[in-house]
Order: structure tokens, then C-alpha cells, then sequence
């Protein structure tokens, strides 16, 4: 059990492939940390030494937005847009499609699930 | 994919003409543009431009946080009032 930024804590899996549980880190990211640290990416997490353990937190801490952080930073964005009232803030503010996908069907995951209309069919 | 760096922004050349003038003169006048494809451009904080959705100049008021995006993005194009509640699904 080793705890990385906060609460995370990945499991007897391969070191780059724990990291990405850390929201903020993919699979790049965890490569990058892993080739910087030359660890080799084939130990699994719990044959790390803690200074081991403590170079990756380190790295992260200095170069890296995760979890909360990251998040944070993201609502503030998506915030700042509606506030000045761009249009990708008014797309946020009904929750629809930012990005110019269609709306007349799909758009599921950002509208919901599908309200029936009363009264559509004959 | 974004625009070239080397290119610069693009602006429309009769903005940044309108925007000196109203800068040099008076102010807090709308600059009517229909150009709503330029960049803002950080010399146009402060001042209000009044960009064309198609019908009307919708009144913007620049600031800081806007530089880089295009004035298109403050002067939406359509109108949406949702949808009527249907008739025939009330007589049932």
C-alpha cells in the first residue's frame, strides 16, 4: 500500500500502469515519471523502496496538477466561460454539447437520459 | 487544428481601424463590426463593440478574460425559447 498524491492508493500492479489511477495521470504522463526516475516499468508497486515511493510523490508535487488540484482548475475554467458569457459557457449553463456536436439525437451523455414526450406517436 | 503562431491573429483590418478611433476619441461609444471572425486582441479591453448576430448588433463589453477568443463566441445566432407544451397531449 503506498499512498500518492492523497488518497490514492494503486495496488500490487505494474508502477506505470498504478499511476494512472491518480486522476490527472494517463498512461503518458506515467511513462514520463517512470523514464525520469529510471524505474524500470515492469517492478509492480509494492517492490518499491520508499525513497522510491518518495521521489515519484516528490516528482508529482513539483511538476504535475493532480486530483483536487486538477479539478478545481478545470470547474474554474468551465466557470470563467460562463461568467463572460461565451457561448461555450452557454452551452455549459444548459448542459448541452460545448463542441458543435449535433443536438437533434444523441447528445446523451451531456442531456440525460431520454425524456419520453407525451403524446409524440399518433 | 489551431492557427499558425507565425501568422499572428487574424483581425479584420476595419476593426482595428474603428477600435484606434474610438480609443483616440470619446470612448464608451458601441463600435458596430460585423466581423465576427476576428481575434480579440488585448488593445480592444475596456471598450464595447457591438457585434452582428445576423439580425441585431449585440452589445459586448471586452475584458481580459475574452483576449484570444473571437467576438462571434459573445453575439449568439439563434433563438430558443423551448418547446410549447404539445396540444394534443392535453385533450387526452
Amino acid at each position: 500500500m503506498a499512498r500518492i498524491a492523497g488518497v490514492n492508493i494503486p495496488t500490487g500492479k505494474r508502477v506505470p500502469i498504478a499511476l494512472t489511477y491518480i486522476h490527472g495521470i494517463g498512461p503518458a504522463a506515467a511513462n514520463h515519471i517512470v523514464e525520469t526516475l529510471k524505474i524500470d516499468p515492469t517492478r509492480r508497486v509494492n517492490e518499491l523502496s520508499d525513497d522510491e515511493v518518495v521521489s515519484i510523490r516528490e516528482f508529482i508535487d513539483g511538476n504535475l496538477t493532480v486530483e483536487g488540484d486538477l479539478r478545481r482548475e478545470v470547474q474554474m475554467n468551465i466557470k470563467r466561460m460562463m461568467d463572460i458569457g461565451s457561448y461555450r459557457g452557454l452551452r455549459h449553463r444548459r448542459n448541452l454539447p460545448v463542441r458543435g456536436q449535433r443536438t437533434h439525437t444523441n447528445a446523451r451523455t451531456r442531456k440525460g437520459p431520454a425524456k419520453a414526450i407525451a403524446g409524440k406517436k399518433k | 487544428m489551431s492557427r499558425s503562431v507565425w501568422k499572428g491573429p487574424f483581425v479584420d483590418a476595419y476593426v482595428l481601424k474603428k477600435a484606434e478611433k474610438a480609443r483616440d476619441s470619446g470612448r464608451n461609444e458601441v463600435i458596430k463590426i460585423w466581423s465576427r471572425r476576428s481575434t480579440i486582441l488585448p488593445q480592444f479591453v475596456g471598450l464595447t463593440f457591438g457585434v452582428y448576430n445576423g439580425k441585431k448588433h449585440i452589445p459586448v463589453n471586452v475584458s481580459e478574460d475574452m483576449i484570444g477568443q473571437k467576438f462571434g463566441e459573445y453575439s449568439p445566432t439563434r433563438t430558443y425559447y423551448g418547446h410549447a407544451a404539445d396540444k394534443k397531449a392535453k385533450r387526452k
